[in-house]
């Protein structure tokens, strides 16, 4: 089954964006649903695991939060791993395979875990699986995508994605008021709709090989992939870019403490944030991509940090009402539209084609550690400044930030792309 | 395999899929229906032959048509017969004036409540609560309330937990808000730190109580002012305290094997002398803020490892070599009212 090739641009000519779009290829698709269903899967999980923590297993999330923090830096290097594995084999979709057979595989070992210890255990088997499958996915996508249309097919992608973790905590809520008390219920479902997706890319998920379909395009055959790629001189100013502008960005959970911390708005709205984040980011992700392929991709990452800056203001502004938490929400949302898939667009074409994986994997693992860093040092600076002084302080610098990135746009928007 | 061959194999998977999950999810529902509509096993007795003397309050918790809902047993027989108050709570703190219930409504929005009753359960007052019911407490003469909730992250990809403590006067009134508000004094400086997180009150009187704060990966037993809105700091790893009934010592839990996970033991804290002492024999893995069944003896919660959702009320003295005993079956959140 070789259907994606006729998602593959036509021997990598550029065609202009014109008002006749190609429809959204069948491996963004796919790759989509197959987000769609594991998110379902893992979001309706999480919405109960507090829960399921404190009513039947009897734990507090005290004795998981403390694990939580720990796995971060374990889930960057295997995001590297799973990159390399996927170049070095030139088989992503096999490698995001392995990794959503794991999340799943750890979905069965939740239904009899019992304690912290084989719950934190099942929490990082999911996460390591995530950290395998995120690059080698991306890969696929960049690869089965003409130039010009990345920005949308990797909206569309993050908008399944997204719709995914919208539902889960609906359908994971809504069997509760079927089954009370069924927690197993819940792992249940979620394991089904987790099989499903590892079912869906196993079985029709396009098998796109970078390499091979290059040979057999009858181009010049691209050596084997070696960690040289990733100085990909192309590579380094969207690493740097990345790099700075993550070690500004601090977590969403600083921006919801500091909408509660103005007070006006009850703690009961908290769960709340987070679904608003996600449907600004969803209903977003496919307009900025479009957007972005038109304007450019690294200026709509650049200049889409400007929205981060946006919300940190938003969430101490003196007046805290409705309309600011909102709008903070908004912002935030358009900001991931505006850098989550994009950064994996850029990465995808500044990187030779056999390092497409690795090269996608070395952006996220630099935004993922800088963003670490960054909301270790504003918990500092917020015992150090108060929330408010904090954010803004963290705002200007941020805004600066995007000043002196704004430079590299032209070098990042005009190189020379892998197609 | 042609792609026709895998279009069928993969409906032929979700097909599959749903069918068996589908059935799991009726089949539960029977079973669960089955289980709550069960007689409970536990013998039972009028409400009024235990409401006089002093007694045992508590969450019941066998899988049955009770599941959730407050009984009461007599102090001196406390494995004996249990009546049920027709009032469920999460958890429950009661004196002999009345009692505070924390309750979780799960739909598609849960909704967490905290409900003041009287003596005679009846309810006097409500409020929303801002997340996961964890514990409460009542002042000794019943007219202070105090809640801790867990206020959590709605992914666990994102922000772990937080804890929102408050103390307001029983069926409405006077509110002091988030006990995090109050300013915290550690080892008699000001600090302000914006981790910190309040959980587990006990009152000594209508002004003055224990709690914990957590901060920097440290928990500390703090004493609380209302008047004065402060917390400090009176001992470190300490969790959820406990006041004994004379006043005189302090029971928490710690955490014995710091580091990766999570291991709590009872500890006890002599106020007067400092002296703190560890009871070792005593329960391990124990996740619950004790309460006193007499000046030398704590009872607490433990759920039952093959039976998710049961939990059972140990006792243990507070010397280090004493042994646990089960004290009431199917038990969870126990008060003693004397």
């Amino acid at each position: 089954m070789y259907i994606s090739v006729r998602d593959r641009p036509a021997g990598g000519t550029t065609r202009g964006s014109s008002s006749t779009r190609p429809p959204v290829g069948r491996v963004v698709i796919t790759l989509g649903i197959v987000s769609l269903l594991t998110d379902v899967s893992s979001e309706s999980v999480s919405a109960i695991l507090p829960l399921y923590l404190t009513a039947v297993v009897g734990l507090t999330p005290v004795a998981y939060g403390l694990i939580d923090g720990l796995y971060q830096g374990v889930s960057a290097l295997v995001r590297l791993g799973g990159g390399w594995l996927a170049d070095a084999s030139d088989r992503p979709k096999w490698v995001a395979f392995l990794g959503y057979g794991l999340s799943a595989v750890a979905r069965v070992f939740l239904l009899f875990a019992s304690g912290a210890a084989g719950i934190a255990a099942v929490v990082t088997a999911d996460r390591i699986g995530k950290g395998i499958r995120t690059a080698p996915r991306d890969a696929m996508i960049s690869t089965a995508t003409p130039t010009e249309h990345l920005g949308r097919a990797f909206g569309v992608h993050r908008m399944l994605d997204t719709i995914g973790a919208a539902l889960g905590p609906l359908i994971a809520f809504g069997l509760l008021v079927i089954v009370p008390g069924g927690y197993s219920v819940v792992l249940v479902v979620s394991l089904a709709f987790a099989l499903a997706g590892v079912a869906l890319l196993g079985l029709l998920g396009p098998d796109v090989r970078a390499r091979r379909d290059r040979e057999r395009s009858s181009g010049p055959t691209p050596p084997p992939f070696r960690w040289r790629d990733l100085t990909d001189a192309r590579l380094r100013p969207l690493l740097a870019v990345a790099g700075v502008l993550g070690l500004l960005t601090i977590g969403d959970g600083f921006i919801y403490l500091a909408l509660l911390d103005h007070g006006g708005i009850n703690v009961t709205w908290f769960p709340l944030f987070y679904v608003g984040t996600n449907v600004a980011y969803l209903l977003l992700a496919v307009p900025i991509g479009r957007l972005a392929d038109r304007v450019g991709r690294a200026r709509t990452l650049v200049v889409g940090h400007l929205a981060l800056v946006g919300a940190y203001l938003c969430a101490v502004l003196p007046t805290s009402t409705a309309a600011a938490t909102v709008g903070t929400l908004l912002l935030l949302g358009t900001f991931y539209a505006a850098t989550d898939g994009v950064i994996a667009a850029i990465a995808g074409r500044l990187v030779p084609v056999q390092a497409r994986s690795s090269g996608i994997a070395a952006a996220q693992t630099v935004v993922a550690l800088a963003r670490m860093l960054a909301s270790a040092g504003f918990g500092l600076l917020w015992l150090l400044l108060g929330p408010t002084v904090a954010m803004a302080t963290v705002a200007a610098l941020l805004a600066l930030a995007v000043l002196a990135a704004a430079t590299r746009i032209p070098r990042l928007d005009g190189a020379a792309v892998t197609t | 395999m042609s792609t026709r061959a895998r279009v069928l194999a993969f409906i032929a998977v979700v097909v599959a899929i749903a069918v068996a999950a589908t059935v799991y999810v009726v089949d539960q529902g029977r079973e669960v229906r089955a289980e709550r509509a069960a007689e409970p096993e536990a013998e039972q007795t009028p409400i009024a032959e235990v409401t006089d003397g002093p007694r045992i309050v508590f969450r019941h918790t066998g899988l049955d048509s009770q599941y959730g809902v407050v009984a009461v047993v007599p102090l001196d027989d406390p494995g004996g017969p249990r009546a049920f108050t027709g009032v469920s709570c999460n958890r429950v703190a009661a004196r002999p004036e009345g009692a505070s219930c924390l309750i979780s409504d799960e739909g598609v929005a849960t909704s967490y409540e905290g409900v003041e009753l009287d003596a005679d359960w009846q309810q006097v007052a409500s409020n929303d609560l801002p997340g996961i019911p964890s514990r409460t407490r009542l002042s000794p003469d019943g007219t202070l309330v105090a809640t801790t909730v867990f206020v959590a992250g709605h992914s666990y990809m994102s922000t772990g937990f937080s804890t929102a403590t408050e103390v307001h006067e029983f069926g409405g009134g006077e509110r002091w808000g988030n006990l995090e508000k109050f300013q915290l004094v550690v080892d008699g400086r000001e600090v302000n730190p914006v981790d910190r997180n309040v959980w587990g009150v006990t009152f000594v009187d209508d002004d003055t109580f224990y709690a914990t704060v957590a901060t920097g990966g440290s928990t500390w037993l703090v004493e609380g002012d209302l008047a004065e809105r402060t917390l400090t700091t009176v001992s470190q790893d300490a969790e959820c305290p406990s006041l004994s009934p004379d006043g005189t010592r302090v029971a928490f839990k710690v955490d014995v094997d710091p580091g990766r996970l999570v291991e709590w033991q009872i500890a006890v804290l002599d106020l007067t002398t400092g002296e703190r002492t560890l009871l070792e024999a005593g329960p391990r893995g124990l996740d619950d803020q004790v309460e006193w069944l007499d000046d030398d003896t704590v009872i607490y919660g433990m759920p039952r490892a093959d039976e998710p959702g049961v939990t059972d009320t140990w006792a243990v003295d507070t010397t280090p070599d004493a042994a646990p005993e089960l004290l009431i079956e199917q038990a969870w959140s126990a008060t003693v009212v004397r």
